[in-house]
């Protein structure tokens, strides 16, 4: 392999690896102060990167209008979401309100069918994110590079917001103990509200970043990048997140070095992101950054 | 005893509304359609529900002896889904009673469906499904379409004499039966015209559903082929053409019949300019009287260009009508030894006689895309 084919691949996982951590992030945050995983998840990113499909092709906004009123549309179905399927089930034990997840993950699927329809939509891609940039003989589309500047920016203010500010301490208490916090005055309701409020906006940018990139948009588009995702954020340590984008990364490069050193096998690239999950779990139970806790009783 | 008399006096009068509706059933003739409406084929299934249901508009009924029957259509949606395409298969024959069964688009699809037409012995009319395995040893699979085999041949030649390639690179769909047996197809055919067993550079993989082809195809760049030939389903092939094009890769790209949908061109946009792929039928040279009217009605009523799977839809729903016209009874096997015997019947797509193994045997047309658009390029008579 040369070394200007070896920059190449690196590029590609790079960028892919940016979107994976991108979306995890949202996961993460969601489970750190829960401990739910929102299989929805995956389905709000569907849901993201259709408002702003038929934003820009509609209502013929100019694209990053589209992308700001799709995330904000998105962030506060992320809020109703959770208000009507999770929290009156807040108090019932973990797994009913687990299968309520699963539940509203379906029910989005089958209305997106019913809604946007069940034939693919090409997306207009923006020529400024679609040209083509060369670096020798390494090239990339330019939202390749913007995904991963994004990624770290987002990181930076989730890690500023969760750490500096009061509602991030409200977040962390929440986190470690709900009736505790509760206790101490914490408006729980609000802090759960914030928290999807963000892991819904992640989502969408995740899915508007995804359908520029792979301009194709179909009702189930959410399923695979939501799986792998889940796998991202777990590989990093669940409800970590530096720990999200981390996985998120790992995956992607995986992924794409699985295909560069092995391209026989190539066919089997979805199966090393699952190995890759089992190893850690087996040697690392946590994940990656992920802190051991004590079971409460 | 009165209890008795009033259940006895409910009985019979539930039996007398069942026999009351009952016969008044049968005068209408079902054809399950089988396809594709949603997930990542249902472009291409619309495509041929379009073709059946403007044919059932034309012809709506069928003469079976001397009596008329009304054809009613029974959509089931596969979903794309080899799993469901199995329980769609199993309703429309045991449920719908079906008399005859339409489609799939997709190999794959109608693969899962062959064991459950032959074991409840209803005949399944294939319509753009081109993997030779459909109908293989499957006495109650048809199709209305040539198969891979001769598919392959086509592309390779055209590869070899119109490019002049020596080398190709393949990437095929692994996970779907039509991608990986015309990959195989073409790369028989390729080299035994290039007469170098090395011909074909490299085989590369990815899954259907599959949106990341950055590293397969950083792969393709390492081996400098002359052209690439990637069949597979139209949303992954539009990306795969569109990522080659960002790591600049300029080396034509080659396709099957799957290609042509609109979404193809929807998703690859500029990308897509330029590939040549293979498929059953253009508009601009109509064959048959039947081209003629399938053409016209189709225009008036869509306002827009058939794709070849769409006029497919239409023969495979008249290829049907008219074995149950010839067999004159609605008898299972009947209709089958119907079918079997269709020759040279006028359909929209040309000629159709079925082989002993129930395919079509038709000539391919080859097609690029120009400025939005497919358009027609030369027409190859089946060997």
């Amino acid at each position: 392999m040369t070394l200007s084919l070896l920059f190449q691949h690196i590029v590609n996982a790079l960028s892919l690896g940016s979107l994976y951590a991108l979306i995890a992030i949202g996961y993460t945050m969601v489970y750190g102060i829960l401990r739910l995983i929102n299989f929805a998840h995956g389905d709000v990113f569907m849901l993201g990167a259709y408002v702003a499909f038929y934003m820009m092709t509609l209502l013929s906004l100019p694209w990053w209008v589209a992308l700001l009123v799709a995330i904000v549309f998105t962030a506060f179905f992320g809020i109703g979401l959770e208000r009507v399927a999770y929290r009156p089930l807040r108090d019932s034990p973990r797994i009913s309100i687990m299968i309520s997840a699963i539940a509203a993950s379906f029910l989005l699927e089958s209305l997106a069918v019913l809604i946007f329809g069940g034939r693919p939509k090409g997306v207009p891609v923006p020529d400024v994110l679609s040209r083509v940039i060369h670096f020798g003989s390494v090239s990339m589309i330019v939202i390749s590079l913007i995904i991963p500047l994004f990624t770290f920016a987002l990181l930076a203010v989730l890690l500023w917001i969760v750490n500096k500010t009061k509602t991030g301490m409200a977040m962390r208490a929440v986190s470690t103990d709900i009736e505790a916090a509760r206790l101490m005055a914490v408006d729980v309701n609000k802090v759960v509200s914030f928290t999807f409020g963000i892991g819904s906006l992640l989502a969408a940018f995740g899915g508007i970043m995804w359908s520029f990139k792979y301009p194709q948009l179909n009702p189930l588009m959410g399923v695979m990048p939501g799986l792998k995702c889940f796998i991202a954020a777990v590989i990093g340590g669940i409800g970590s997140i530096s720990g999200a984008v981390l996985g998120g990364f790992l995956l992607g490069i995986i992924e794409i070095m699985t295909v560069a050193f092995l391209p026989t096998l190539s066919g089997y690239r979805d199966a090393f992101a699952f190995i890759l999950l089992i190893v850690v779990l087996l040697v690392k139970p946590t994940g990656l950054l992920g802190k051991r806790q004590a079971e409460k009783v | 005893m009165k209890k008795a008399v009033v259940t006895v006096l409910l009985v019979v009068g539930i039996a007398a509304l069942i026999v009351a509706c009952g016969p008044a059933a049968p005068e209408t003739v079902k054809f399950g359609v089988f396809e594709p409406l949603t997930g990542a084929n249902a472009g291409g299934g619309a495509l041929e529900v379009e073709g059946i249901k403007l044919a059932n508009e034309l012809y709506p009924t069928v003469q079976v002896g001397d009596k008329e029957y009304k054809i009613e259509l029974v959509i089931a949606d596969n979903k794309s889904d080899k799993v469901e395409a199995a329980n769609a298969a199993q309703r429309l024959v045991d449920k719908d009673k079906v008399n005859v069964v339409l489609g799939s688009w997709g190999s794959s699809l109608s693969m899962a469906a062959g064991p459950i037409v032959k074991n409840a012995k209803v005949s399944a009319v294939g319509l753009s499904c081109t993997n030779p395995l459909v109908t293989k040893d499957n006495e109650y699979y048809f199709r209305v379409c040539f198969i891979d085999p001769f598919q392959g041949t086509v592309m390779a030649n055209y590869a070899f004499k119109d490019l002049g390639a020596k080398k190709a690179v393949i990437i095929r769909e692994v996970s779907n039966d039509y991608s990986v047996g015309l990959a195989k197809f073409f790369a028989d055919a390729f080299k035994q015209l290039t007469g170098d067993e090395n011909a074909i550079l490299a085989e590369l993989n990815y899954n259907t559903g599959d949106t990341d082809f950055s590293a397969q195809l950083t792969e393709v760049k390492k081996f400098r082929p002359d052209v690439i030939f990637a069949p597979g389903n139209y949303t992954e092939s539009a990306l795969i053409i569109k990522q080659a094009k960002e790591l600049g890769i300029t080396v034509p790209f080659l396709g099957g019949d799957t290609w042509e949908t609109p979404e193809f061109i929807d998703v690859g946009k500029e990308a897509v300019e330029g590939v040549v792929f293979s498929t059953f039928f253009a508009t601009e040279t109509p064959i048959t009287e039947t081209s003629k009217v399938f053409l016209d009605e189709y225009r008036k009523k869509y306002n827009k260009e058939p794709a070849a799977v769409t006029a497919l839809g239409f023969d495979g729903y008249l290829v049907a009508r008219d074995a149950i016209q010839r067999a004159g009874s609605l008898d299972k096997e009947k209709i089958r030894e119907a079918i079997a015997v269709t020759k040279d019947y006028p359909g929209a797509t040309g000629m159709i006689s079925l082989n002993e193994d129930g395919d079509a045997v038709k000539s391919a047309v080859i097609k690029t895309v120009k400025d939005g658009k497919f358009v027609y390029m030369t027409t190859v008579e089946p060997y």
